[in-house]
């Protein structure tokens, strides 16, 4: 119970804790000055500055420049370029393609990560341990591997392959390709935030609403699915950010047809090897902005569950 | 009835397991575990000696080396790095700390093909750092650890924060009051707290970096044999239909990955009792 309380604030993130450490952990015994005590655990002033400096100019280097980077060679060549690399056809119609791939796969592995996390959280079952290795699977499988998977399944020497010709579908170099790699890479997004904090939680109140005399359903409405509702919207969140990115595994699946199978990072990708910097950036620029967004949300449902963790549920 | 008469270890009034089980296990089978399996089934069509002519080549063992090694030298600085960030952020008051923080997960949230033109566009030769420097970075392996570091970067400190937060400032001042100096409390008393978090971290940045494609095929330039990583030469040989090829590297690299993820897996375990120890 312990670690897993402890794996949920983890997943959380320290942000809001660290106003806590900065207070003295013990009061200073009689006679000694805190001054005293508070020195012989810190490091010297020098060294303070020096490790700030260096994770300064680390973050700086690595993750600043470039964040600034999409945005200042987007608009490089002015606000009407900008908007016209945006709404060109072959733009439009891959944010077409990319809100299609994402409008399928983030619901389906919704319903996904709320079945796992219902089983995983809810009951004790053997081979629990082997699911929960299994879900977080698709993140240690490379892209071009989970793109490369369903070639072999579903492309024209694969499995399936001589079937789907004689039927005329089409399954990889067309959408429904790009929508499965996109449903795998994106699988564990939304179950791996439910089941840490839903085992946090533990049983009891859902125990007590059908001692009450509330159906199964009707628990799961209105006792779980409100407890769990910030970690639920920030695996959403996730899940949706990275089926929107998504380049390597749809890259294998899609065929690169221009305005018909190119999702956004894709036409990306044709832009910038045909030298049309300013046009790359700019559908890089929406993408960079979808994750500025999902890092504000991170920041806010990871204030919420930590309010709600301590405050609002019994022991 | 089934799984739940087969799987539950105790009774319980909580509906829905059978339904929830079921459908979580029959939709893990059809979008991960039997497409992966095709890979595994797809090589087996291949004798041991073409298995090994496949993935022996001499540019796939060249892959190799860039993939492994520029993985490796990308988790150890941000091994090194993560370290002091995650330290900083906890422990002391500096600007745009908050903001700072909040932005350790961008390599998370940031599509890689938009990282990998952005690093370009940085250390390219006519870029904006890189128009400076005397040598070059981009199109070659300096160019893949760069974008590698950037991918890894907030494994260290976000497996590190957690575990940092929890050490108990009374240990420090023990240490402080039996006469240790604040370099020695360091090395000997929060560095073995750190261990395993900070091995897990590195194998989480490692495993990410193995497998990565899309940021680091556009500062790469993928000459062969000097900076084409292993994902992108799996697309080649697809490009060329050469699907046997491609399927015997993928399985050499879920290999290298399935083994990671054991080791992960039992670092953690590791890093959990070293905490519930403390």
């Amino acid at each position: 119970m312990n670690t897993a309380v402890a794996s949920t604030l983890s997943a959380a993130g320290p942000a809001a804790a660290a106003p806590a450490t900065a207070a003295p952990a013990t009061a200073a015994p009689a006679g000694v000055p805190p001054r005293a005590i508070r020195d012989a655990t810190a490091e010297p002033r020098w060294v303070q500055w020096t490790l700030v400096g260096l994770a300064l100019a680390f973050m700086t280097l690595f993750l600043f420049v470039p964040l600034a980077t999409v945005f200042v060679e987007a608009f490089r060549k002015g606000i009407g370029v900008y908007l016209a690399s945006i709404t060109e056809p072959d733009a439009l119609s891959s944010i077409r393609l990319t809100l299609i791939a994402a409008g399928i796969s983030v619901p389906l592995n919704l319903v996904f990560g709320l079945a796992a996390a219902w089983a995983i959280a809810k009951f004790e079952f053997r081979g629990k341990n082997v699911l929960l290795t299994l879900i977080d699977l698709p993140f240690s499988v490379s892209p071009v591997i989970a793109g490369l998977i369903y070639v072999l399944v579903f492309g024209l020497q694969g499995w399936f392959g001589e079937w789907l010709r004689d039927h005329d579908l089409k399954v990889i170099f067309a959408v429904p390709g790009i929508v499965l790699a996109t449903l795998f890479v994106t699988f564990p997004f939304v179950a791996r935030e439910l089941i840490p904090l839903m085992q946090a939680q533990g049983i009891e109140q859902e125990e007590a609403a059908r001692v009450l005399g509330a159906g199964g359903w009707q628990t799961f409405r209105r006792v779980t699915l409100p407890n769990v509702r910030w970690a639920l919207l920030y695996g959403v969140i996730l899940c949706n950010a990275r089926a929107m990115g998504e380049f390597g595994a749809v890259s294998v699946v899609s065929g690169h047809i221009r305005g018909q199978t190119n999702t956004m990072p894709l036409h990306i990708e044709i832009a910038y090897n045909e030298y049309q910097f300013a046009a790359a950036f700019a559908v890089a620029s929406l993408l960079a902005g979808l994750a500025l967004v999902t890092l504000a949300a991170k920041h806010f449902v990871e204030r919420r569950v930590r309010r709600e963790l301590r405050d609002g549920l019994p022991e | 009835m089934l799984l739940s008469r087969a799987l539950l270890r105790r009774h319980t009034v909580l509906p829905g397991f059978d339904l929830a089980l079921g459908f979580a296990l029959l939709y893990l089978s059809l979008i991960v575990l039997i497409p992966l399996s095709a890979a595994f089934l797809r090589t087996f069509a291949l004798t041991w000696p073409e298995f090994v002519e496949a993935t022996t080549t001499p540019r796939v063992l060249a892959s190799y080396r860039l993939t492994f090694g520029a993985s490796l030298l990308a988790a150890l600085l941000n091994a090194v790095f993560g370290l002091v960030t995650a330290w900083v952020l906890l422990r002391y008051r500096f600007p745009f700390k908050r903001l700072v923080d909040a932005l350790v997960d961008l390599p998370f949230a940031l599509p890689t093909a938009v990282a990998g033109i952005a690093l370009t566009a940085i250390w390219a030769e006519n870029g904006w750092l890189g128009r400076w420097l005397p040598f070059k970075v981009s199109f070659t392996p300096l160019g893949v650890w760069v974008a590698l570091v950037f991918i890894g970067l907030p494994f260290v400190v976000r497996t590190l924060q957690p575990v940092l937060e929890d050490i108990d400032r009374e240990l420090e001042e023990a240490a402080a009051t039996l006469g240790a100096s604040r370099r020695q409390t360091f090395v000997k008393v929060i560095l073995p707290i750190l261990t395993p978090a900070l091995l897990t971290g590195f194998a989480l940045a490692f495993a990410r970096a193995l497998g990565e494609y899309g940021s680091v095929i556009f500062i790469a330039g993928n000459m062969p044999m000097v900076s084409e990583i292993t994902p992108l030469l799996i697309i080649t040989k697809l490009e060329q239909y050469d699907y046997a090829g491609a399927t015997a590297i993928a399985v050499v690299m879920l290999v290298a990955a399935f083994a990671l993820l054991l080791l992960i897996n039992l670092l953690q375990a590791w890093s959990r009792k070293r905490q519930g120890g403390l």
